[in-house]
């Protein structure tokens, strides 16, 4: 069963020389307990996605067209009274930033105890032993001691933690993760991304890790999606996209990644830059940067298909070899 | 190790964090102070690059700041070609300083919006007097922009009008336009999207053959850090604690710091998916642990790590700051702390 269902979803920005598609005819499933990678270079359209998601778009912005479910029911209609209920209680959120995303003049605590009353009927004292439970959780050293402490003195990595506790203490059914590691030093990444995944298997939250870094998806993720200009290019099993790319874009991605232990002479790279919303190309977007287009790809915009597993948006996804 | 172009010896930067004296006074508390660069030591020979990798706050783009005389050292020394720099403000003695230049990490922020981009590529040949007659200089500009991949008419436009790799291209051609030597990279394709970071590096690399540069490359990703290296220093804390032929660093890693760095890079062949992970953070560097800053995260510390700071030592082709690796200690290296 899955947990949320994104069909053709178009979130458009009305501008000065007519309206703007940020993202076009997304569409997508998640399953609860799975981590669904959205990877994507800036402005492709992976952060807008997760905004429409949980309701957050800055108008003008506005869904265009299609539909988001969540667990069967329609959300993308609801009030935004009805949505704030839903964040927070049924989808949480975490974001790059860790020192943004906390009140700097609430406790710790005070934080989590509101959460958690404001999502679920618990006393105080119900509340904050829940909010202790998660510090716990979250890897928190002494938790009955930090609950009463402010963000500013935690570190960059433990703040982080408290953001995801604050994004799972009212037991939502999923979690959008919006570059939660991005701001963070690499040896406290990788803990991040550790506790993610272990919290993601421990409690069956579904969550969508939208991040630019191919190496956070390849440590996290189960099912990945790459967009570029707004599109979905490719989607599939993390292991199956990563080490056999089928869209020409991915390919390109993944060669272009320096690795450890290989020093070639030169790196192999896609040439010219992702089109800005406004200037995108008829047909296939990444066509002007391919190289293997062919005469229809400048015509026609490719659809993105394939079985059940793996979709490739591609009018060679057929003949280029997997 | 032939011909050096730089040789920086026993360099430190200290920042004064006290506060002001009377609220030290009334308030109490004594000085505080940040040892941001805290005795490095290393060589680039000339045509070879070599670069700084660590964490937030280990110092490396203070080196950098340093090398540029964007701040002034608090001790030690800079010989470029000869030339001491310690102690010599930017731009000073113009005719050493134009052989120096660099490239910052965020292109949006490094060129100035209200001028078109041929203004910003002149600027560096009419200061340093390179350029002086303004039809020449021009046709330098357009030389230099088709150079790094622009075309001449790019020149009449202005930063805004460019992507994040495009300007990238652009601070490069401002940074060779005085024909320099040697070029500090600061983060150069960390604000890039990874398609275009490889067009920058492919294009550092080709000047590099093509001009005989050096470089001083500083990044926080060593995989980037592998591809564009002769030679890797890892700083923690304001010090150098490895610092070795680039294949050495990945083969053969030494420190303890480095193994840790190498185990936590996420990488793309998911080799590290359900490790456990090394725990920790880089501590305050206002106050660093004693003796060996690294001995609360390193698995292999003892009393003598605690109390005695190691001295930098070569070990092989690498130079190491670890009694660990001085005493042979390190085998079988336990990869992590327990727990």
């Amino acid at each position: 069963m899955t947990l949320l269902t994104v069909e053709n979803l178009t979130v458009a920005f009305p501008g000065r020389s007519g309206t703007v598609n940020a993202i076009e005819d997304v569409s997508l499933s998640v399953s609860p307990g799975e981590i669904l990678g959205m990877v994507g270079e800036s402005g492709a359209g992976k952060s807008m996605t997760g905004a429409a998601i949980i309701g957050l778009i800055e108008p003008p912005g506005r869904i265009a067209a299609g539909e988001i479910r969540l667990e069967g029911q329609r959300i993308d209609t609801l009030r935004p009274d009805e949505m704030r209920r839903i964040r927070g209680r049924r989808i949480g959120a975490i974001f790059q930033d860790p020192l943004t995303s906390l009140n700097p003049v609430l406790t710790v605590g005070e934080q989590l105890i509101e959460t958690i009353q404001t999502h679920l009927k618990l006393s105080k004292d119900e509340a904050r032993a829940r909010a202790i439970d998660w510090l716990r959780r979250v890897g928190i050293p002494a938790p009955e001691a930090r609950i009463d402490t402010y963000p500013h003195q935690y570190s960059g990595g433990m703040r982080q933690r408290v953001v995801i506790a604050l994004a799972l203490c009212a037991e939502p059914r999923l979690v959008i993760a919006d570059e939660p590691t991005t701001a963070l030093d690499v040896s406290v990444q990788a803990q991040i991304i550790a506790l993610l995944r272990k919290l993601a298997r421990e409690t069956g939250v579904a969550v969508i890790l939208v991040t630019h870094d191919m190496g956070v998806i390849a440590e996290t993720a189960d099912r990945v999606a790459v967009m570029y200009a707004g599109r979905i290019v490719e989607v599939g099993p993390v292991a199956e996209v990563l080490t056999a790319p089928r869209h020409p874009y991915t390919r390109g991605l993944m060669a272009s990644i320096p690795r450890i232990g290989a020093r070639p002479d030169v790196l192999p790279q896609i040439e010219g830059a992702m089109p800005r919303p406004h200037a995108r190309p008829a047909g296939c977007a990444f066509a002007p940067r391919c190289p293997v287009r062919i005469e229809i790809c400048g015509q026609t915009r490719p659809d993105l298909t394939g079985h059940a597993t793996r979709s490739v948006a591609c009018h060679l996804s057929e003949e280029v070899p997997a | 190790m032939t011909d050096p172009i730089l040789t920086v010896t026993g360099l430190k930067k200290t920042f004064d964090l006290s506060q002001p004296f009377l609220t030290r006074l009334t308030q109490g508390g004594g000085r505080k102070y940040v040892h941001a660069v805290d005795g490095v030591d290393f060589t680039i020979p000339r045509g070879t690059t070599l670069s700084l990798v660590g964490e937030s706050g280990c110092g490396k783009s203070t080196v950098a700041k340093l090398l540029m005389g964007l701040t002034q050292p608090s001790a030690g020394s800079i010989r470029f070609d000869g030339h001491e720099l310690a102690g010599t403000r930017a731009g000073q003695p113009p005719a050493v300083r134009r052989r120096m230049q660099m490239i910052f990490q965020d292109p949006y922020a490094s060129l100035n919006p209200r001028w078109r981009v041929a203004r910003i590529i002149g600027e560096p040949m009419k200061s340093f007097g390179t350029h002086p007659d303004p039809v020449a200089r021009r046709k330098e500009v357009d030389r230099l922009l088709e150079f790094v991949g622009l075309s001449a008419a790019d020149g009449e436009k202005f930063p805004h009008e460019f992507s994040g790799g495009q300007r990238q291209r652009i601070s490069i051609a401002r940074a060779i336009s005085t024909k320099p030597e040697f070029l500090v990279c600061d983060e150069p394709t960390s604000a890039l999207d990874v398609s275009v970071q490889a067009q920058i590096l492919n294009l550092m690399r080709e000047l590099q053959r093509e001009l005989g540069l050096t470089y001083l490359f500083i990044s926080h990703d060593l995989a980037v850090v592998n591809y564009i290296s002769d030679q890797i220093g890892v700083m923690y804390l304001g010090r150098l604690v490895e610092l070795a032929p680039a294949d050495r660093i990945f083969a053969a890693p030494q420190h303890p710091y480095t193994r840790l760095l190498l185990d936590t890079v996420p990488d793309i062949t998911m080799a590290h998916r359900d490790m456990d992970r090394p725990a920790g953070e880089v501590p305050n560097p206002i106050t660093p642990p004693s003796g060996c800053h690294f001995h609360p995260r390193c698995p292999l510390a003892n009393e003598r790590c605690r109390a005695e700071a190691p001295v930098f030592r070569a070990h092989g082709d690498s130079q190491v700051r670890c009694h660990a690796v001085q005493e042979g200690r390190t085998d079988p290296m336990p990869l992590r702390k327990a727990g």
